[in-house]
């Protein structure tokens, strides 16, 4: 099934719309319905889709198990760096008040910074739980 | 009156598709199903108007554990153990939870009642102050990333931690194995370097 033509041409020519409506549904959280944990999850499912149809191999030559374990460390680092930063900047932990001069502005730096900590986190921890699963070997 | 023959429908499919989850042995079936049952769900909480709920519900039940649900089948058997025995008392235990859990479903306040105790405490001050404090219009994402961010931030450390665990468990890369094989490894140098001083 994996060598049958459709599915590669037609995984290749989805993998890029996914992405993209992922950072749709990333930076369009606050309009919208959406925000990190959904589109954390449509991304992975771009590259699960390309692990899929081209072999473990192929997709973890794409995004290699170290950049995925690193990333998952980051989406919470980022979050949690978010509030050290309020902190810094003379406010409460996580109070986004200090990041620009209009509050809703503030509101919106922050909203989106930490949704990207979020989705970077739910991206990373389920490609990373996929690639997991399929490259297990059970011990002998 | 639409909305609750569309909702009276989809809990029937939920039914339904729960029946013959019960009654299939194929475990390919069952993981096809339950993707199907989080569909419906997911139908039904857009139906309740609740978007983000059933947009996260159709991305994470019915996507992404439904495929994570397939590659864990690569190493079950086929079918599900036949079970022989008829536990009678899990069952009466069942019937009487399921009985009390009707019995209160009654004292619920009525869906969209907007003077249901959930809807009386902090949900009036979001609605009224989140739009002219923030300019956002999707209250969701204020109460989810703003005014609950400690929240939020927990729900991130236990994804983060959930899926290191698992990775750990089931690569086995850590720091003691890694140890063990730059020590076996090692022991099979000195032996090698052993063996080529005999031979010298």
């Amino acid at each position: 099934m994996r060598d049958n033509p459709v599915f590669k041409i037609v995984s290749k020519i989805l993998f890029g719309p996914i992405i993209i409506y992922g950072l749709y549904v990333q930076f369009h959280g606050d309009y919208g319905p959406g925000g990190g944990f959904q589109a954390g999850v449509i991304v992975a499912a771009a590259f699960i889709l390309y692990s899929m149809i081209y072999g473990l191999e192929e997709g973890r030559k794409l995004m290699p198990d170290w950049i995925i374990r690193s990333v998952m460390a980051l989406g919470v680092l980022v979050f949690g760096g978010t509030g050290i930063a309020s902190i810094l900047l003379g406010a409460n932990y996580l109070d986004y008040s200090p990041f620009a001069y209009k509050i809703y502005k503030a509101q919106h730096l922050g909203i989106i910074i930490v949704e990207l900590g979020v989705g970077l986190t739910v991206f990373a921890v389920m490609l990373g739980l996929f690639n997991a699963f399929a490259g297990f070997k059970p011990h002998k | 009156m639409i909305e609750l023959w569309v909702n009276v429908f989809l809990v029937s499919l939920l039914v339904i598709i729960t029946f013959y989850i019960m009654r299939l042995r194929r475990l390919i079936g069952i993981v096809a199903l339950s993707g199907a049952y989080s569909l419906t769900a997911a139908a039904i909480f857009v139906n309740m108007d609740a978007v983000d709920v059933a947009f996260t519900e159709a991305a994470v039940g019915s996507g992404i554990s439904t495929i994570l649900f397939l590659a864990a089948l690569r190493y079950l058997p086929v079918e599900e153990a036949h079970e022989t025995r008829y536990p009678v008392w899990s069952l009466f235990l069942c019937g009487i939870v399921g009985l009390m859990l009707i019995i209160a479903a009654f004292a619920l306040p009525e869906f969209g009642d907007p003077n249901a105790p959930a809807h009386l405490h902090v949900a009036p001050r979001y609605i009224e102050e989140s739009y002219p404090l923030f300019h956002i219009p999707n209250v969701v994402t204020n109460v989810l990333a703003s005014y609950r961010g400690f929240d939020t931030l927990g729900e991130t450390v236990v994804v983060f931690t959930a899926g290191l665990g698992v990775i750990i468990l089931l690569t086995g890369s850590t720091l003691s194995m890694r140890f063990k094989q730059s020590a076996t490894s090692s022991d099979n140098q000195t032996a090698k370097s052993d063996e080529e001083t005999r031979d010298a």
